[in-house]
């Protein structure tokens, strides 16, 4: 299994990370965030379209780079810590990932490429978005039409594709749903964190195509490789706020000196430190069990625990270090505190996962 | 040389000179005169000049072949590359070979009960008088210093200079009326350590080392050896299982003495590897909150571990970044030992009240709860590995200082 980051990995993280400092600046993030598509086509182009950042993690013969869940997360960690606004979380993470598990090689090679190459912003629509277990209660599929509803489903808005799983005869399965399908409802829904869209899917008899099975082990499989995928965005959101808080105590005067030259203030960011080293590590190492298949079973859970609860962390010393500017909307580190309290509980909160690290374990209570 | 031309001939040396049936230190003097004691030593002090891999592949051998190895255990490591790093010919002449051999023990002198995380606010006294260093004061947690035969010590000897410039390093005869050692008993019921108390004790001047003022940067010497793990390394040197033969009785004895103060270290870290067989021995693994902090645990511990792994790896490829390892790895084994102690706590319940042999674990849990407090303390405390991530790596100001100017104008301890 790999321990380091190889050279071509080293680089893809300098490309991504350059593209990104350039073309999703803070302001850029507040432009796309008070509008209701929420990104801009043109980057979404430059980015997906032209770099190619939406197949990391495809099969070459489908149309992607032939990478896996550690360039996903490369890419996924370098999109947190400038907090890009765009589907790339939902079409390539989340539906590109879906595909890749549970999806019928004809229909892998079918859909894949549109993904890898963004001409198809695509989503996966979960009815639960706590864990697994959950997944399936509230989306039927009969004779090809899907009825239910999904509560929440990420950036569905804007899909030209939604994967979705619903209950049928064949037991859990795939299916693929146009945007704009007859009988399919996209209502916005009010976030807390305006950087990532969410709505509420109703489906009304909507013509779907089932594309695979999503059996009990390939639902696991996908919760992992997405909760790790959002664990490197988290790392990276993590490593923003805590840079900027760091720097912003250097240069903060009170009391004739330098903020950061309180201990107070040191030490809680020796704490961060440790805790957001600690979370990455777990991060890395669960791409890298999901791409070796081996390693913890419950390496993912570890890294989306750890790095929800290291982003959190940040997001409240980032606000509480920087005083009273920190709480004002004017001030950015809201906008990665927002990010940070969104990620913590999509795909399960901290305790959830922790409890299903311990079920991997020992078993159920 | 290549690993393979090692292995040869440290193993065909030992075909020609090991013998269970030697005394131990008649043993080491061949040792020593072979070249094999401490191969990683330069040629002229009784090494071959090995980078710390070729070593290790001779300690390798010697582990095969159950050889005991020259005396290394406890401070006396610290000593020897101490001596060697800044003493003089003469001092490396008369020190270096007793202590291979096992025939002197060392202690460390370094802390006082004034000055613990500033030890260079060390306020014992040394001053030359009649040809001769007189020393007054008083030291504190002194590893083995009430068997030791010298002591490696740190003393002011200008009160009138910064702190740091007013130090000077001696080697300490132990043996003399003016020094006594007593035991110090800490919390958890153990005696590791002792306090010493100086009265005139006499230093001879070629005793002084690293020259007159120069004690913090041999001081710094010593602490740096301290930090790789010289003296712990090296406590892993027992050889596995019983072994027949009387050199064996007498090797196992120097380990028992001193390594005696170190039982409780595992205890100290919070014993994770307990956790998991605690909680399905109770039936605490079925509740949901214990499970919840388990988890926890868990996740501090491998992320700990894969953090360390990497750090060392990227050292090991000649990274330029600045990697903070030792703190890090220093404040991430508090924060392990805390919560270790706190989830065995969750898991005894209201047994976590009893010690001894009829308690947890024959005692060893209840030896957690009162030994994990020494991890964040012990080796520089949490707060001083703090300030040093903070400064160090985050490059985060330093604060205020009150301790600048001569020495004897710094306010301190009574």
């Amino acid at each position: 299994m790999q321990t380091e980051f190889s050279k071509e990995q080293d680089l893809l993280r300098d490309v991504v990370a350059r593209a990104l400092r350039d073309k999703s600046p803070a302001t850029a993030v507040r432009e796309q965030m008070a509008t209701d598509r929420g990104y801009d086509p043109n980057v979404w182009q430059e980015l997906c379209g032209d770099a190619g950042l939406a197949g990391v993690h495809v099969p070459e013969v489908c149309g992607g780079a032939g990478g896996g869940a550690v360039e996903l997360g490369i890419v996924a960690e370098e999109m947190g810590r400038t907090l890009f606004c765009g589907p790339w979380f939902a079409s390539a993470a989340m539906a590109g990932t879906a595909l890749l598990e549970a999806a019928n090689e004809p229909d892998r090679q079918a859909l894949l490429p549109g993904i890898a190459d963004g001409s198809t912003i695509a989503t996966l629509v979960l009815d639960d978005l706590n864990g697994p277990a959950g997944v399936g209660g509230s989306i039927r599929a009969e004779d090809g039409k899907l009825s239910g509803t999904a509560a929440m489903a990420v950036d569905a808005h804007v899909a030209d594709l939604l994967l979705v799983t619903a209950s049928g005869a064949g037991g859990l399965g795939l299916h693929a749903v146009e945007g704009g399908a007859p009988g399919l409802t996209v209502e916005s829904l009010q976030v807390v964190d305006p950087t990532r869209k969410l709505s509420r899917v109703v489906f009304t008899e909507v013509p779907a195509r089932r594309v695979g099975d999503v059996t009990a082990g390939a639902l696991d499989r996908i919760w992992d490789r997405i909760c790790s995928a959002l664990a490197h965005e988290m790392i990276g959101g993590a490593q923003h706020l805590f840079e900027t808080t760091v720097n912003y105590t250097k240069e903060r005067f009170q009391f004739g000196r330098p903020i950061g030259s309180f201990q107070a203030l040191k030490h809680r960011c020796a704490d961060l430190l440790l805790e957001i080293e600690i979370a990455r590590a777990l991060t890395h190492h669960s791409a890298r069990c999901l791409d070796a298949g081996e390693g913890e079973p419950y390496a993912a859970s570890m890294a989306k625990a750890a790095a929800a609860d290291a982003c959190m962390s940040a997001a409240r010393a980032g606000i509480q270090l920087r005083g009273g500017i920190g709480f004002t909307w004017e001030n950015d580190t809201h906008l990665w505190f927002k990010r940070a309290k969104g990620s913590e509980v999509l795909f399960g909160t901290p305790a959830i996962h922790r409890e299903r690290m311990m079920t991997m374990l020992e078993g159920a209570a | 040389m290549t690993p393979d031309r090692i292995r040869s001939e440290v193993s065909a040396w030992l075909d020609a000179n090991w013998r269970v049936d030697r005394p131990l230190i008649e043993w080491r003097e061949i040792l020593l005169d072979g070249g094999w004691a401490a191969p990683h030593w330069p040629e002229e002090w009784y090494g071959r000049g090995f980078t710390l891999d070729q070593t290790a592949v001779v300690a390798e051998v010697f582990r095969e072949k159950d050889v005991v190895p020259a005396a290394q255990v406890g401070p006396r490591g610290l000593a020897s590359e101490t001596i060697l790093a800044c003493g003089s010919d003469d001092q490396k002449r008369r020190f270096l070979r007793p202590i291979l051999t096992g025939e002197h023990t060392w202690c460390q002198l370094f802390s006082e009960p004034g000055s613990g995380s500033d030890l260079a606010g060390l306020s014992t006294r040394a001053e030359f008088k009649d040809g001769r260093w007189i020393v007054n004061g008083q030291k504190v947690w002194n590893t083995s210093a009430h068997h030791a035969d010298f002591g490696l010590l740190v003393a002011r000897t200008d009160w009138d200079v910064p702190k740091h410039q007013g130090i000077s390093y001696f080697l300490l005869d132990m043996r003399q009326p003016g020094v006594e050692a007593r035991p110090l008993r800490q919390m958890n019921g153990h005696q590791s350590f002792n306090e010493v108390f100086m009265t005139n004790a006499v230093v001879p001047p070629e005793d002084l080392i690293g020259g007159e003022g120069n004690g913090w940067h041999v001081a710094k010497t010593t602490l740096s050896f301290e930090r790789r793990g010289f003296s712990r390394r090296v406590r892993g040197s027992s050889l596995d299982g019983p072994k027949q033969g009387p050199i064996y009785a007498e090797y196992e004895e120097e380990l028992r003495i001193a390594t005696e103060p170190y039982t409780w270290y595992p205890q100290r870290e919070g014993r994770v590897d307990l956790v998991l067989p605690r909680a399905r021995e109770t039936g605490a693994i079925n509740d949901p909150a214990t499970r919840q902090e388990i988890a926890k645990l868990i996740c501090l511990y491998t992320g700990a571990k894969l953090a360390s792994d990497g750090a060392e790896a990227r050292r090991k490829a000649g990274t330029t970044e600045i990697i903070p390892a030792g703190s890090i790895g220093k404040l991430a084994a508090s924060v392990i030992a805390r919560q270790a102690s706190h989830v065995h706590t969750m898991i005894s319940g209201a047994e976590a009240m009893l010690s001894g042999p009829d308690s947890a674990a024959d005692g060893i849990v209840a030896e957690v709860l009162v030994s994990v407090p020494a991890i964040s303390i012990a080796g520089g405390t949490d707060e001083i590995q703090r300030n040093i991530i903070s400064e160090r790596v985050l490059g985060m100001p330093k604060g205020f200082r009150a301790d600048q100017g001569p020495f004897r104008d710094i306010k301190r301890n009574a």
